[in-house]
């Protein structure tokens, strides 16, 4: 026993060893937000001098701004002094084994199919056996090494390839842009980096390698996406296990730039903890998530599943600069209990000849609100531009509401622009001929919500489409009846 | 095999049913006619357990065992099958998964093992053939942007798949041309065996030329007035309800 302990103990090691998990840092810093406590977070993370200047830079800005206050959800007003802004890797009370988890919890792992080990690792149970998930990383960092392609943490890049960085970082949401953007730019602790060379196709979907690794990223996450010229990655984000987190608060930036013929495609599935039965203790996720299509012919896929939170206030965007550029939004949004959710898209069209499809299915069940706001912009110079967009609410039961505003600007006589938009209650008859060929009343709600959110599950990629599936059905057990 | 004595039920606080009997044994097709509003289609939502019928006296025995406690998925397990007259559209639910998961739901709530994709194929392969239906249909969305001839047939291929012991069919005439009347008796017919009942719920006389009952009934006010056999079907087409509900009524 003594020499595998031992050979764990190498392998854990091994694993900080290749940087990818965050450094442990024994340390926090008070709560409260100040000048001093950006320096002190860039100074401990031993950044560069011109990423401290761009934090306390977005940190000014941001004392100028208030929180926005268009959107539909509701909340007490966050205390911004009362967060500690150096939330260093939370050492969450470490259980010993998974007897010692909420039974609630596990049984949704059973249902959803989730491996022991990654059971552990989710619920912060210490993992004595990471020997898989630690291999599996080691091959595929070797894989994606081969293809030059770069996967690490923002921290890493900023020392590794702070070119890169500086070159990209906020090229696409500038400080300047919305309130919680300015604060995740004074404040971003990790996050992810990925750059992909001219011409490569990204050898593997960048998922189940993330899916243990990406734990204890922050509450301010920062995501930048690089694909040169002629490449093409698909990245997948979250994790359909439900993840708790002692921040009330997620602001997270995500920034994509696709160059010349170049695609992303970035696939979400969230459901972070949504609140007890009053809603109480849930997530607010106010996420900025926005892709550049700077080249030609270069095209940006959203594909997102939202099931968790308290509170969802993202709006996934596509900048289509290039000329016959594409951005798509496919989104599906849950809405149970006391959740609130203002999603949606915003696609600007500029280049000529730019094609935007956006598919959204919001699902309001018990009390759940849920508003699908979209913006689609053609500009001037957007000649020949396409929209079409289709926007799709359920309502199941009659105390949830499902609310839209699309937002259309049109200033080049040749666009053209398509919406339509559905309102309908899961029907009484569906789940009556469902049950009169056998079904039970849940496998009848998972059945038809399933289908309603086919056009979008089938975006996904396949094994993330097969969990999205379960855990839509898990989401919405009890909803009905 | 079924037994119902005495049945009334409401519906938003209506009677419909009115003390209802029939009684039908393994092997034979009953032809349950009336006029509009008789109350045929409550009777069959009733047997299926559908919400908002509610029962306000009276048995139903299936097999022996008292019918109305059990969930309408408990029904279709215990072999009870109701061909809708308005199937009903499942926006992007997959025709083959669907038929493929409620089949094995009935087969795991019975006990017995759940059919694997190769065995499912090769069953529906044999059950398209044998109800004559387009094999693309079982591709498409269940029910979504079928014709109506195509919703009917789509049923009878439920019933050939799940081999109900009691089929009951609400109105499965109303609405098809000739053709399409055709196969779907076919497809009735093929499933006649000693051991399965089939109930017809019609308005017509023109489904019992290509299906033969063995027993018909007339439903007015909610209970039968009438039951005889083949010709009784011929009388009322010939003299409408009116002369057995006291009302006048075309047939």
């Amino acid at each position: 026993m003594g020499s595998t302990a031992t050979e764990m103990d190498e392998l854990v090691a091994r694993g900080y060893e290749h940087g990818f998990v965050t450094d442990i840092e024994t340390d926090v810093i008070p709560p409260g937000l100040n000048e001093d406590v950006i320096r002190l977070i860039s100074q401990r993370k031993g950044e560069p001098e011109w990423i401290l200047e761009s934090r306390l830079k977005a940190y000014q800005h941001w004392l100028t701004m208030t929180p926005p206050d268009w959107s539909s959800v509701r909340h007490p007003p966050i205390d911004f002094q009362s967060i500690s802004y150096f939330a260093a890797p939370k050492k969450k009370p470490e259980l010993q084994s998974l007897d010692e988890v909420d039974p609630e919890l596990l049984a949704t792992y059973e249902k959803l199919g989730i491996p022991i080990e990654e059971q552990k690792a989710l619920a912060g149970v210490a993992v004595d056996a990471v020997f898989d998930s630690v291999s599996v990383a080691t091959t595929f960092r070797k894989t994606l090494a081969d293809a030059g392609v770069i996967f690490c943490s923002i921290s890493e890049a900023l020392q590794e390839h702070p070119d890169l960085v500086r070159e990209n970082l906020g090229s696409v949401v500038p400080h300047t842009d919305n309130y919680f953007a300015a604060l995740n730019a004074a404040v971003f602790t990790d996050g992810t980096f990925v750059y992909v060379p001219k011409g490569v196709r990204c050898p593997m979907e960048l998922s189940t390698y993330f899916r243990i690794n990406a734990q204890n990223t922050g509450q301010f996450e920062r995501t930048l996406i690089v694909a040169e010229e002629g490449s093409y990655v698909s990245y997948l984000e979250g994790c359909t296990a439900p993840q708790r987190d002692e921040n009330q608060l997620h602001a997270a930036v995500v920034e994509l730039v696709a160059h010349t013929d170049a695609q992303i495609k970035y696939s979400t599935v969230q459901n972070w903890y949504p609140g007890d039965a009053e809603g109480k203790g849930g997530i607010y996720n106010f996420v900025t998530k926005r892709g550049d299509c700077r080249g030609d012919r270069s095209k940006i896929s959203w594909t997102q599943v939202e099931t968790g939170s308290a509170i969802t206030w993202k709006y996934p965007s596509c900048i289509l600069r290039g000329n016959d550029s594409i951005g798509e939004f496919y989104s599906v949004a849950v809405t149970k209990g006391m959740q609130q959710a203002d999603t949606g898209t915003k696609m600007i069209h500029i280049g000529r000849n730019t094609r935007s499809t956006i598919v959204s299915k919001g699902i309001s069940a018990g009390k759940g609100q849920q508003a699908y706001r979209g913006l689609v912009r053609m500009t001037q110079r957007a000649e020949d531009a396409r929209n079409h967009t289709q926007c799709d609410s359920l309502l199941i039961g009659d105390r949830c509401g499902a609310h839209t505003f699309p937002y259309i600007e049109v200033k080049n006589p040749s666009a053209k622009v398509e919406h339509e938009a559905t309102t309908s209650k899961i029907g009484e008859d569906q789940l009556f001929y469902c049950r009169s060929r056998g079904l039970s009343e849940e496998d009848a709600v998972s059945m038809v919500v399933n289908g309603f959110c086919k056009e979008v599950f089938k975006e996904l990629p396949m094994e993330f489409a097969v969990e999205a599936q379960k855990l839509l059905a898990i989401s919405l057990e009890g909803a009905v009846g | 095999m079924l037994s119902i004595r005495n049945l009334t039920a409401d519906v938003d606080g209506k009677a419909i049913l009115n003390g209802l009997d029939l009684e039908v044994k393994p092997g034979e097709v009953h032809a349950i006619m009336g006029p509009n509003g008789s109350g045929k289609s409550t009777l069959a939502h009733v047997l299926a357990g559908r919400d908002g019928y509610s029962v306000s006296g009276g048995e139903v025995e299936f097999e022996g065992q008292s019918l109305l406690d059990l969930e309408p998925e408990e029904r279709a397990a215990r072999g009870i099958f109701l061909a809708f007259q308005y199937p009903v559209e499942l926006p992007g639910v997959n025709n083959a998964h669907f038929l493929k998961e409620a089949l094995n739901a009935q087969r795991r709530a019975r006990g017995e093992s759940e059919l694997d994709s190769v065995a499912f194929l090769k069953l529906i392969k044999e059950k398209i053939a044998q109800v004559s239906m387009q094999p693309e249909l079982i591709k498409r969305p269940v029910n979504a942007g079928f014709s109506g001839g195509e919703k009917k047939r789509n049923e009878i291929l439920q019933m050939a798949v799940f081999e109900p012991k009691l089929a009951i069919l609400d109105e499965t005439d109303s609405g098809l041309d000739i053709d399409a009347l055709r196969t779907v008796s076919d497809g009735v017919n093929a499933i006649r065996s000693p051991e399965r009942a089939i109930v017809l719920v019609t308005h017509y006389q023109r489904l019992l030329d290509y299906i033969e009952p063995d027993v018909v009934h007339v439903l007015a006010g909610g209970r039968i007035v009438r039951t005889g056999d083949k010709a009784l079907a011929k009388e009322l087409e010939s003299k409408g309800y009116g002369w057995l509900t006291g009302r006048d009524e075309a047939a």
